[in-house]
């Protein structure tokens, strides 16, 4: 196994929220009555079921509870094995999946006042991502604005499959915002289930969905890059997170090929797919979907021409690799410092600046 | 490659095709929407002329994201007598058998019967197109061979078709679409496999189709560039629905190749099945076998639009994985993005492999 190295930066992890009542303290009365009056159920997505193999490693469940629900466990097991600096919180709370954006709205902003609570406030290492109720572009503004304030927030949250193509100028005023305020959009694995899953429709089982994961990320790519969401925010970060990485390069070869065919489609588009990637798209490093030997990783990364793409996770508690071999065989030392620490420093602005004001008098 | 963007400096004749080669992806027209009109029943003339296809998308005529060409079709495919880029096998003869030494030549008719809501009237146009293949194609050109266009969605009466050809040898395929109501690993298209398997035929899926779902799991895209990149997305997503749902555990002697959605993601794709399975194939346990082992044995690759990366080691690190006994060479004549014979394969590859891309694995598989 190649050994981490302390000081870096987990940049996917994800706490567990215990059910829809721990969120009851950070709603308001309305939203409180509704859950309650009309017995509404833990918000639970298809996409991770709670006994799944791959939602919960074996040796990281609790004894009782979903798997990423105490900090306590989080820290011992995904912080200080690793030496980890810094931890990125993505929840992958169902509070997308809802159909009311009003409701989207009061979850979302009581999932990011209990993450600051119950997570941010108990340990200096923890970072957050901002969920937002995508569905609607001036609410989500509103909450990230709000939570923006909180430098321990260092990104926006979104799932990989949604209402519409994440590329469609309806969700620019979500890039222009996270732009101007300095947040990577980190993307998620992960559907709100209003389309079907795939894009062949709906398969039978779990394993279909999580597979299909990979392919939700290239036409998520392809949108993003066609429409122009770069062009138009050059400096805007995207991070593709559990979305696997050993798709990319065959799948630019294809996106490069009919881009120099039929350009004339997307005029703006004046770069090549892959330099534009390269420029504004960083990749969680698990899962790694290739064989365990070196040899054919070290291929991939030759194929991939860059080594400032990957940032280091380990998904927990999702079961991505065993023991501590988050890293694959046959990394050199100066990669992994890249994946570790420099790649995410420079994606993620953010990281220090709450550091930096406390040590301020 | 883009016949009408391309430029001469690009071009290199090291590689010039002097032997026969194989031409595994022909898109064969209609001259006129009337010419498939001998081979239908009167009540579908009738029909057609006042309802029109009622086809799993909004468009009455053409398609939803407009092309990048006329009919997808490079400008200078049109016959000089007149009619749509592919409907005259004269000219085909001329502009692609001829001169690129195409021994055999498969045809997959698209716009056909596929995709259709009206169950009946899909059978209606497969049968007709089918028997239009021998009439206007296969007996006039004997390095010409046709693919089963079946009723997709309902599978006993794509099973009759099938059975119904079986022997043929005007045929050397059944044609599927990549993207229909389901998932292609679903039980409802597994009388397909059945009766493909049990007459020694390989299912061929063509990227494209339509089965109401978006090409997205996010929705509709904008782009025509879009659909094209996706396909390859749908197609793979097609591919891990059959491995996971069983198809080519019970059915192992099928035959399936992929058409026109690239093979650069074949070992990706395998590599996580894999990965995933290990974890959860309690949930399937009628997987027996790493899917990348399916994938390996039982899947063959049309090469067109054959993935172009900068540096060519890149690509053939990819076919040594997918196997260069799997790949059958193929243009897509007369769309836009033909693949130029003598220009696809780069230098530096043996002539067995070389042989066995532009034409042995296809001889071998369709038994010509």
């Amino acid at each position: 196994m190649t050994a981490p190295i302390a000081g870096g930066v987990d940049c996917d992890l994800h706490p567990a929220v215990p059910h829809l009542t721990s969120l009851l303290p950070y709603m308001n009365d309305y939203w409180r009555d509704q859950v309650t009056t009309r017995g509404m159920t833990d918000l639970l997505s298809q996409s991770y079921p709670t006994n799944s193999p791959i939602t919960g490693r074996a040796d990281w469940r609790p004894a009782k509870g979903k798997p990423g629900e105490s900090v306590d466990d989080l820290v011992k097991q995904a912080l200080d094995p690793f030496k980890t600096a810094f931890g990125i919180l993505n929840p992958l709370y169902g509070v997308q999946l809802v159909f009311s954006e009003d409701m989207a709205d009061a979850f979302c902003r009581a999932l990011n006042d209990w993450l600051v609570k119950e997570w941010l406030d108990k340990d200096a290492r923890l970072r957050g991502s901002i969920v937002i109720p995508v569905q609607s572009v001036e609410k989500s503004v509103v909450e990230i604005e709000r939570c923006a304030k909180d430098k321990r927030f260092v990104q926006v949250l979104m799932l990989v499959s949604g209402d519409m193509p994440l590329g469609k100028r309806h969700y620019w005023p979500i890039y222009a915002t996270c732009e101007r305020l300095g947040l990577p959009v980190g993307v998620h694995a992960g559907s709100n289930y209003h389309n079907p899953p795939t894009s062949v429709g709906w398969g039978s089982y779990h394993i279909e969905d999580y597979v299909a994961q990979a392919q939700a990320f290239q036409t998520q790519m392809t949108s993003l890059i066609v429409e122009g969401v770069f062009a138009k925010h050059p400096n805007l970060k995207m991070v593709m997170l559990e979305s696997g990485f050993t798709w990319l390069p065959s799948y630019l070869w294809r996106l490069h090929k009919f881009w120099r065919g039929v350009r004339m489609e997307t005029p703006w588009v004046d770069r090549p797919p892959a330099e534009i990637v390269r420029s504004n798209i960083r990749f969680s490093l698990q899962p790694v979907d290739a064989p365990s030997e070196p040899e054919t990783l070290n291929r991939l990364f030759d194929q991939l021409q860059s080594d400032e793409l990957l940032l280091f996770s380990t998904d927990y508690p999702h079961w991505q690799f065993d023991g501590e071999s988050a890293l694959p065989e046959g990394l050199s030392a100066g990669l992994v410092h890249k994946i570790m620490i420099d790649n995410p420093h420079a994606t993620y602005a953010r990281l220090t600046d709450s550091v930096a004001k406390e040590t301020t008098p | 490659m883009n016949m009408q963007f391309r430029s001469g400096a690009q071009q290199d004749s090291a590689s010039a095709i002097k032997t026969a080669i194989a031409d595994c992806d022909i898109h064969p027209a209609r001259a006129t929407p009337s010419e498939l009109y001998p081979f239908l029943a009167k009540r579908w003339h009738e029909h057609l002329a006042t309802y029109g296809k009622h086809a799993y998308q909004g468009m009455m005529e053409g398609p939803p994201y407009p092309k990048a060409q006329p009919n997808a079709s490079r400008r200078d495919a049109y016959p000089p007598k007149g009619g749509p880029q592919g409907s005259s096998l004269s000219f085909m003869q001329k502009q692609l058998l001829d001169p690129h030494n195409v021994a055999l030549g498969v045809l997959n008719p698209l716009n056909t019967g596929q995709g259709i809501r009206n169950h009946d009237l899909s059978a209606a146009l497969a049968t007709a197109i089918n028997d239009w293949q021998i009439e206007k194609w296969t007996s006039k050109d004997s390095r010409l061979k046709g693919s089963i266009v079946v009723e997709n969605e309902d599978g006993p009466t794509a099973a009759a078709e099938i059975r119904k050809r079986a022997g043929d040898r005007n045929f050397v395929q059944v044609l599927l679409l990549s993207r229909n109501v389901e998932p292609l690993g679903q039980r409802r298209y597994w009388p397909i496999y059945e009766a493909a398997q049990e007459a020694g035929l390989p299912v061929g899926v063509h990227a494209f189709g339509f089965g109401g779902n978006p090409i997205t799991a996010s929705g509709w895209p904008s782009y025509y560039i879009e659909e094209m990149v996706g396909h390859s997305q749908c197609q793979q997503t097609a591919l891990a629905s059959i491995v996971l749902e069983g198809v080519l555990e019970k059915f192992p002697k099928l035959k399936m190749v992929m058409i026109e959605a690239g093979f650069g993601w074949a070992p990706s794709l395998a590599w996580r099945l894999d990965k995933v399975w290990a974890k959860l194939r309690s949930e399937v346990p009628h997987v027996k076998r790493p899917p990348s082992e399916y994938i390996k044995d039982n899947i063959w690759w049309t090469t067109q639009p054959m993935e172009d990366p900068e540096r060519r080691e890149h690509l053939f690190q990819v076919i040594e994985w997918v196997g260069w006994d799997k790949l059958l060479f193929a243009t897509d004549y007369p769309h836009w993005d033909f693949d130029e014979p003598s220009r696809v394969l780069r230098p530096g590859v043996s002539d067995a492999n070389r042989e066995a891309f532009y034409l042995g694995n296809a001889k071998k598989l369709y038994g010509v």
